[in-house]
């Protein structure tokens, strides 16, 4: 069973939809005690990494979720503002991330390109296959995204995805039993359902 | 590799009823919204711009119980447009699930709008409309309250104003080519299309991928939006929802390099 945090900020219903498309059921956890039940648990976010954080706590699900992550059999799905939030922080706020993978999250910046990119990057790009942990895809996969920052990754093993706009940056992360993605499958129609489908598939094997 | 301009079907809705008009006018039932947001979602659609025709007009809320059913079900960006008149509406609709926000009524009648809506929502999800008549002179006018009402503004004006007022990007339709297949208003389009840094969405006319290769491609427009060729098929406009495949999308000629 799937569980997809609700703290406030984020749609859950079209993820929600999507799994069950799928014929995976999920449900909407409020509450951080409930993290336990499942084995798989998504976190969604649109909005401020600041603001993420601070819900997180609030609710209770900060600790919670780094504790869902020590059992190498549970999976944790990052998306959009909830991939940012798996990293050690972000230039857009003054909070401290999960920690879970080593990256940060950085505003995107054309300066040195002198091009004409606009900020937040909006709408569709293609994803090149840095790791094929999530399998091979046959054809170029393209995802819907919308975000004004993007990871900066220490290492390049937890690159999953890489994206090009005005430069390559990691659009995809993993680590073990972790994954981030800064698009939104949940509204990527045909390629988003395959790759939750991937990611339904996908167990940590040490 | 980069992505080739969005082609963006709109759905326009009057009460929970899908429908066609003809120079917004004229509306004729076409189905279920929610049902032709299913069959979209399988066909890979770029994105959807559902707007609420009737809403501004009757100062009613915007029909948040619909909107709401829509989001569950559509696995593609969205936008809403119709009778949005205060920050809080803005809120509810991206709240549910909306990338972005049409606003065309309540920037003429209050301008610092805009500027508190892109402040609040941020630039990218908000989105000026432009519609545009003729007057009896010939000149072009823009019209508001789903064109119930005439402004003073020339389009490239109003459009100018969208863009001081930080919107990310312009939605504009010719109301005389709406609903006729008898393709968009390029030279309108290019005019607005060069007056601005904004990204215009090009809205009215299209009867085919033609008109949509044109309107980019010599009307220089970022992106095309449409509405009768997504729903209707054939002379006799039997209702048939389509969208094009990805293999004829890419095939098509945007730029003259």
């Amino acid at each position: 069973m799937i569980g997809i945090i609700d703290y406030g900020m984020g749609n859950v219903n079209s993820i929600v939809n999507m799994f069950k498309k799928l014929g995976f059921p999920s449900q909407i956890v409020s509450d951080p005690l409930e993290l336990s039940k499942f084995n798989r648990i998504i976190l969604p976010g649109v909005g401020s990494f600041d603001h993420g954080i601070t819900y997180l706590k609030e609710k209770g699900f900060f600790d919670k979720i780094k504790e869902f992550v020590i059992k190498k059999d549970n999976i944790l799905l990052g998306i959009c503002l909830g991939m940012q939030m798996l990293g050690l922080s972000s230039e857009e706020g003054s909070q401290e991330g999960l920690g879970l993978i080593n990256f940060i999250n950085k505003k995107f910046d054309f300066a040195s390109n002198n091009s004409n990119f606009k900020i937040p990057h909006m709408g569709w790009n293609y994803v090149k296959m840095h790791s094929n942990q999530l399998g091979e895809f046959l054809n170029p996969q393209k995802y819907y995204f919308v975000h004004s920052y993007h990871a900066v990754v220490q290492d390049s093993n937890n690159v999953l995805f890489m994206t090009n706009y005005g430069y390559d940056f990691p659009s995809a992360v993993i680590r073990e039993n972790i994954i981030g993605f800064q698009f939104h499958p949940e509204k990527s129609h045909l390629y988003g359902m395959e790759l939750l489908k991937r990611f339904m598939e996908y167990r940590y094997v040490s | 590799m980069f992505h080739r301009p969005r082609i963006i079907p709109v759905l326009t809705i009057i009460d929970n009823d899908l429908v066609k008009t003809i120079n917004f006018k004229n509306p004729r039932y076409i189905g279920d919204p929610i049902n032709a947001v299913k069959i979209f979602n399988g066909k890979a659609v770029d994105e959807l711009c559902i707007l609420d025709i009737r809403a501004s007009v009757d100062g009613k809320e915007p029909n948040y119980e619909l909107l709401n059913q829509i989001a569950s079900e559509a696995f593609v960006p969205l936008s809403y447009g119709g009778g949005i008149t205060n920050i809080e509406q803005i809120r509810k609709i991206i709240f549910l699930g909306y990338e972005k926000v049409v606003i065309n009524s309540e920037f003429v009648r209050h301008p610092q709008f805009i500027k508190d809506a892109v402040r609040v929502a941020g630039s990218s999800s908000i989105v000026g409309a432009i519609d545009v008549k003729k007057n009896i002179l010939g000149k072009y006018i823009t019209n508001s309250k789903s064109a119930s009402i005439n402004h003073k503004s020339s389009p490239v004006d109003l459009a100018k104003e969208y863009e001081k007022s930080g919107v990310g990007e312009i939605l504009f339709t010719d109301i005389a080519k709406e609903g006729t297949k008898l393709g968009y208003n390029i030279d309108l389009v290019y005019s607005i299309s060069k007056a601005v840094k904004v990204p215009l969405i090009a809205n009215g006319g299209a009867s085919g991928l033609i008109d949509i290769q044109k309107v980019i491609k010599e009307g220089e427009a970022h992106s095309a939006a449409a509405s009768s060729m997504f729903v209707y098929y054939g002379k006799k406009d039997a209702v048939l929802i389509s969208y094009p495949s990805e293999s004829e999308l890419e095939q098509i000629e945007f730029s003259s390099e």
